[in-house]
């Protein structure tokens, strides 16, 4: 078990380094006007070239990456140059970083409560009311954008439950819809492959001995099929965590929330690319640390799962 | 395991043995009739699929509602009476644009902000994101089903694949894309690019998930015993049965793109304000919609974009359901 964690952490450190590398060398292939702010039409090409000098940009790209990583492992991640002028991009994310750890955290737990919830209730229902309409649910969530129905949810249910439209962090009420909104999306998958596993599992033959030998339904559904159901569920939760930080982007730039991912929607619409930089360096480094406790997860919860040596299933 | 002869090298290499005659060893013709001369049942996939397919209400109606609605889409420009999508509509009397008209007898949805008729913006713009979805799709196919194929069938190549495969899945979809679209100029062939840039992942997983499954059945042995070029099994033994799969993933793939397009125009990175898409109409709709008499400009293009992704979606999981040969009666 330790060896099979710490080889995947390897590999995650591997994938992390690679991105950061690829991020970095990618950026550097953006004009450099980006560098400048306003004020690069005055300047006369020799105080351009001396300013590209001063930032190091002019340097070999290996000499660029090596000092970005020495930096990095200082904890400096460059400075803003558009959004707010030389500030330490570090500085501006910082207090940030809390309002986007709690949507995406209570969204997943709500996501797992509910979907959990829903879609054992549609497999016990199987082909009545309740299992059509979650189906429906999940269709419509499935296959309308999420930024389409987002943006509906938040014109009407705003005025419907008269809540405010937009964050703000004194008010309790507005912290709701942006929590829910963030949620559906995984209560939607949760519904589906938690239905569809307990479908399976209730079709099995043990299934049938065990309702000839007598044992009640609940019991049935409790002891048998329910934890069956659950040891495939965990390795949707690395996949959910995922798509909470895409929704993430997308819902705190819908209702101003002060989070990372309104600012990174923000700092692409004003072309600062040392913030789109850092924050899309976070964002993965977010993304690789999900799947990482997800396959931990799933290793611990499964013991079907052998962990052999040698690559790949065969 | 040892003495089957490898698919990329090995036994095959060798030259046969002197006393082996090559010439009784030539590839025959297939022939449709001697195949069929030992079957003893008339299954036909096919004909199977369409049955089960048929059966399926809810698919069959989201069938013809978007083949009508595909029909009317690239039909429409060719109707009379129809106006431009990006002719900017001046009221001759006045010589004043005729800005956020509501729906009437001229402009059957309105017009939008700067007096364009949202009708003829409306099929415009189905038209192009339909276009990005298509030209999406098949390129994620053809690069998910090489791939994926490369990956599955071909050892050497695992774990190699295995790990390109790693890095790429471990970032979220959404960073590359907004990465991909932030670094080159926004426009119709950026946004193609980086959407294909990570959609073929799922279909390359899928499709090799399946060749890992079935490539060492007997009648793979059998192909490759008899000197059967890996490319011919690949196209011959392997892909048949991945049809079912590939269709559902191409036929998902298209409301997938629809998403994105939306998303990336929201943020910015989308095609120019004067190629009329989905993702610009509802982005246009979307700055106005806190005025409520205007909201009209954002709901019309939701309910034909939300038609157009709820029928692809159920009739690619109808597809998927009804090409399953379990079942089939």
């Amino acid at each position: 078990m330790t060896k099979y964690i710490l080889k995947r952490l390897g590999q995650s450190l591997v994938t992390l380094f690679i991105v950061v590398s690829v991020v970095f060398l990618l950026m550097r292939l953006l004009p450099v006007e980006g560098y400048f702010g306003d004020g690069y039409d005055k300047l006369t090409p020799e105080q351009r070239t001396a300013a590209l000098q001063r930032m190091g940009l002019l340097d070999p790209w290996y000499v660029q990456l090596g000092r970005f990583y020495f930096n990095m492992l200082k904890g400096d991640l460059g400075t803003s140059i558009i959004y707010r002028r030389d500030v330490p991009v570090v500085e501006i994310i910082a207090p940030r970083i809390p309002y986007s750890f709690y949507f995406g955290v209570a969204a997943t737990v709500l996501a797992l409560i509910v979907g959990l919830s829903l879609g054992i209730a549609m497999a016990r229902k199987k082909g009545r009311a309740a299992d059509k309409v979650g189906t429906g649910y999940i269709v419509l969530i499935n296959a309308v954008p999420s930024a389409v129905y987002l943006l509906f949810i938040q014109l009407y249910l705003t005025s419907l439950f008269s809540l405010p439209l937009l964050f703000d962090r004194y008010q309790f009420r507005s912290w709701i819809l942006p929590t829910i909104s963030l949620s559906l999306g995984g209560t939607a998958g949760y519904a589906m492959w938690i239905r569809r596993y307990m479908v399976d599992e209730l079709n099995k033959d043990y299934i049938k001995l065990a309702m000839s030998k007598g044992l009640s339904e609940k019991k049935i559904m409790v002891r048998h099929v329910m934890r069956n159901a659950f040891v495939p569920m965990a390795q949707y939760l690395p996949a959910a965590i995922l798509s909470t930080i895409s929704g993430s982007i997308y819902i705190e730039s819908l209702y101003s929330i002060p989070g990372m991912g309104g600012l990174l929607v923000d700092v692409i619409q004003r072309q600062d690319n040392p913030m789109v930089q850092a924050l899309v360096l976070i964002f993965s480094s977010v993304g690789i640390i999900g799947l990482f406790l997800g396959d931990i997860l799933m290793a611990i919860f499964d013991p079907r799962i052998k962990l052999v040596k040698g690559e790949g299933a065969r | 395991m040892s003495d089957i002869p490898n698919p990329s090298g090995g036994l095959l290499k060798k030259p046969l043995p002197e006393a082996i005659d090559p010439g009784l060893f030539e590839f025959a013709e297939f022939d449709q009739n001697a195949g069929e001369r030992i079957g003893y049942s008339n299954y036909s996939y096919w004909h199977s699929t369409f049955q089960v397919f048929r059966k399926n209400k809810v698919a069959v109606v989201a069938f013809w509602i978007l083949a009508l609605l595909l029909a009317f889409t690239f039909l429409q420009p060719l109707l009379p009476g129809q106006n431009s999508a990006t002719k900017i509509n001046i009221d001759p009397a006045t010589g004043v644009q005729m800005r956020n008209r509501p729906p009437d007898a001229q402009f059957w949805f309105g017009t939008n902000s700067i007096g364009q008729d949202l009708w003829a913006r409306i099929w415009s713009g189905t038209r192009t994101s339909l276009l990005i979805g298509l030209i999406v799709g098949i390129i994620e196919m053809v690069v998910g089903i090489i791939y994926g194929a490369l990956w599955g069938y071909v050892r050497k190549l695992d774990r190699l694949c295995t790990e390109i495969y790693n890095v790429l899945n471990n970032i979220p979809t959404t960073i590359i894309l907004l990465l991909m679209a932030y670094i080159l100029r926004p426009g119709f062939r950026t946004m193609i690019i980086a959407m294909c840039a990570t959609g073929w992942l799922g279909l390359a997983r899928f499709v090799r998930n399946q060749i890992v499954i079935i490539r060492d059945r007997e009648y793979n042995l059998a192909s490759r015993c008899l000197g059967t070029s890996t490319g011919r099994i690949i196209t011959h033994n392997l892909l048949p049965y991945l049809v079912s799969v590939i269709m559902l993933q191409t036929a998902l793939s298209i409301p997938s793109t629809i998403g994105w397009e939306v998303f990336l125009t929201y943020i910015g990175l989308g095609l120019p304000v004067s190629t009329p898409s989905l993702g610009n109409l509802v982005n246009e709709g979307r700055l106005i919609m806190m005025s409520p008499e205007l909201r009209y400009q954002l709901i019309f293009p939701t309910i034909v974009l939300s038609i157009i992704t709820i029928s692809f979606y159920l009739l690619g999981n109808a597809f998927a359901d009804a090409s399953d040969p379990r079942n089939h009666v």
